[in-house]
């Protein structure tokens, strides 16, 4: 359909429309900012109400939830404080997001490797816990997971016996051929006397050369991870040399 | 004369000729025989596409296939793991709502807009069997279903090889069949288009849906009031009348590659005996009005 020119639009209706766009600019930038604030996190609904909510796409659901949750705690590339966040709605959420997408692998990476370097112990305590037993369901999908828990364990809650129960977990019940050896033997690690960067070194060359991260973001965001453990332990070694030690009397 | 304008006369000349033709032909032959009859489906099959055609759907197709690249690509970007699974899952579900919201609203409006014209009179004052008229314009529809079920599956196979993007394009196609013929019942019962896409999308939302509201009634029936036992009961009717698409076009297919072709069997009996319960109401429906 033809138009007729603009100069048979009446001046008040077009005035009308300029007004009423700057009107809604003006608006809009008077209202606050829009964001995820740790402390606004609800709790999850319940399964069956997320089923319902997800109209039978369960997946595509699952990931957006994921992406809900985190938005809660990383925006803009920095990173909020963890000690916000109720773990237990966090953990609430991760539950009910592995529950539909069980092959997923997303919650407990965020479980292990975003939720758990919180440094409070009695939450990375939770965390932990919520990975070793949604590990228990399917032990050879989600070893990855508990292997850096073990790690965790080890070195930031420094809880021998408790990186001990996770990795004899994972040489019991992950025994799928896929299941690279030092996965599965990674007891022996935790009685050597190592630090969290060479056992940090272990865990993802041991990862890359099995094949199994394959997605980039995954594979950028641990090397960044890898980079942060050395800078801070270079730091620690140089604050180690400048302090003088004690001079002790025979 | 835009080309548009010129393609609209041109078809309107055809049509004109084709509807000469039908009287001449009845006129010879008094009785339809089933060959003739097969023409005619045929024909409003194919002025169906065309009109179609002539809505521009397929730039529609195309600008929601965009839409759907670039908002799965924005989330895909905020994933720290599992990043082009996360793509596809959002991608194939956002494709998958909106092939049969675009396809459904076709189906609706076109209809009614040829109710409100009195095309149906005039085509029904012509020797065209109500039933021709019918399954002529199912599969009109049924054709122009392929369309965004093609370049959506075709998409597709940018994250998925071709197995299962091929499985979740054929489960599509049979998806959008079923909607085309529910739609079509919408539109002969109700003859409005609000009310008729809302059944519609009614419907397939409930279709979705049905498997999650059949495992909240039963979790509900543990305590058992006699309220919970009759709504258990009603979702079960429910479930049983009507097609259960949560369990096509499935998203796991794509995202962790676990279809095979024995999957498609149930999609496809499940299919067939719909769109025939479908197009028999339809049918019936047809039939009784007074036209």
């Amino acid at each position: 359909m033809r138009e007729r020119p603009l100069s048979n639009v009446p001046k008040s209706a077009l005035s009308l429309l300029v007004l009423a766009f700057c009107a809604q600019l003006a608006w809009h930038f008077t209202q606050p900012a829009v964001s995820a604030k740790a402390e606004n996190l609800m709790p999850p609904p319940s399964l069956p109400t997320l089923r319902l909510a997800a109209f039978g796409e369960p997946i595509a659901f699952s990931k957006l939830s994921m992406l809900y949750l985190q938005a809660f705690d990383n925006q803009a590339g920095v990173q909020r404080a963890f000690q916000q966040l109720d773990y237990v709605q966090v953990e609430a959420w991760l539950a009910r997001t592995i529950a539909l997408d069980p092959q997923s692998q997303y919650p407990l990476f965020a479980a292990s490797q975003l939720y758990a370097e919180v440094k409070d112990a009695p939450k990375q305590r939770r965390m932990l816990d919520f990975i070793y037993q949604q590990f228990l369901l399917d032990p050879n999908h989600r070893w990855k997971a508990l292997a850096h828990a073990t790690s965790l364990a080890r070195h930031r809650l420094k809880d021998l016996p408790l990186a001990q129960k996770y990795a004899q977990a994972i040489r019991l019940h992950a025994t799928a051929p896929e299941v690279p050896s030092w996965a599965k033997q990674m007891e022996i690690f935790l009685l050597e006397d190592m630090n969290e960067l060479e056992h940090a070194r272990i865990l993802l060359g041991g990862l890359l050369q099995s094949g199994q991260i394959k997605d980039p973001h995954e594979f950028k965001f641990l090397e960044q991870r890898l980079i942060g453990l050395e800078k801070a332990q270079a730091a620690t070694n140089q604050t180690r040399k400048q302090t003088p030690s004690p001079v002790t009397t025979p | 004369m835009s080309r548009f304008g010129l393609f609209t006369l041109l078809s309107d000349f055809i049509y004109a000729e084709w509807s000469i033709l039908q009287i001449n032909n009845v006129k010879d032959n008094f009785a339809i025989s089933p060959h003739f009859m097969h023409k005619q489906i045929s024909s409003i099959a194919i002025y169906t596409v065309l009109e179609a055609l002539r809505n521009r759907l397929s730039w529609l197709i195309i600008i929601v296939l965009f839409i759907g690249v670039g908002l799965s690509g924005f989330l895909n970007a905020l994933a720290l793991t599992e990043s082009q699974q996360t793509q596809v899952a959002l991608l194939a579900a956002f494709l998958r709502f909106a092939a049969a919201f675009l396809l459904a609203t076709f189906v609706v409006t076109s209809m009614v807009r040829e109710f409100n014209d009195k095309g149906l009179e005039l085509l029904l004052s012509l020797a065209l069997p109500r039933a021709a008229y019918l399954l002529g314009k199912f599969l009109g529809f049924a054709l122009l279903a392929i369309v965004p079920a093609c370049l959506f599956g075709l998409l597709t196979l940018l994250f998925s090889n071709a197995l299962q993007s091929a499985l979740w394009t054929i489960s599509l196609v049979c998806e959008l069949w079923i909607i085309v013929a529910f739609a079509m019942l919408c539109v002969l019962s109700f003859n409005q288009i609000m009310t008729a896409l809302s059944a519609t999308l009614g419907f397939y939302l409930l279709a979705r849906s049905i498997t999650a509201l059949q495992l909240i009634a039963k979790e509900a029936q543990v305590e058992t009031s006699n309220s919970q036992q009759v709504m258990g009961a009603l979702m079960n009717a429910i479930a049983a009348v009507i097609p259960h698409l949560d369990q096509f076009t499935k998203t796991d297919w794509l995202v962790y590659h676990t279809g095979q072709l024995q999957d498609l069997n149930p999609i496809a009996i499940q299919s067939t005996i719909c769109v025939g319960l479908l197009v028999g109401a339809g049918l019936f429906d047809l039939y009784r009005k007074n036209i």
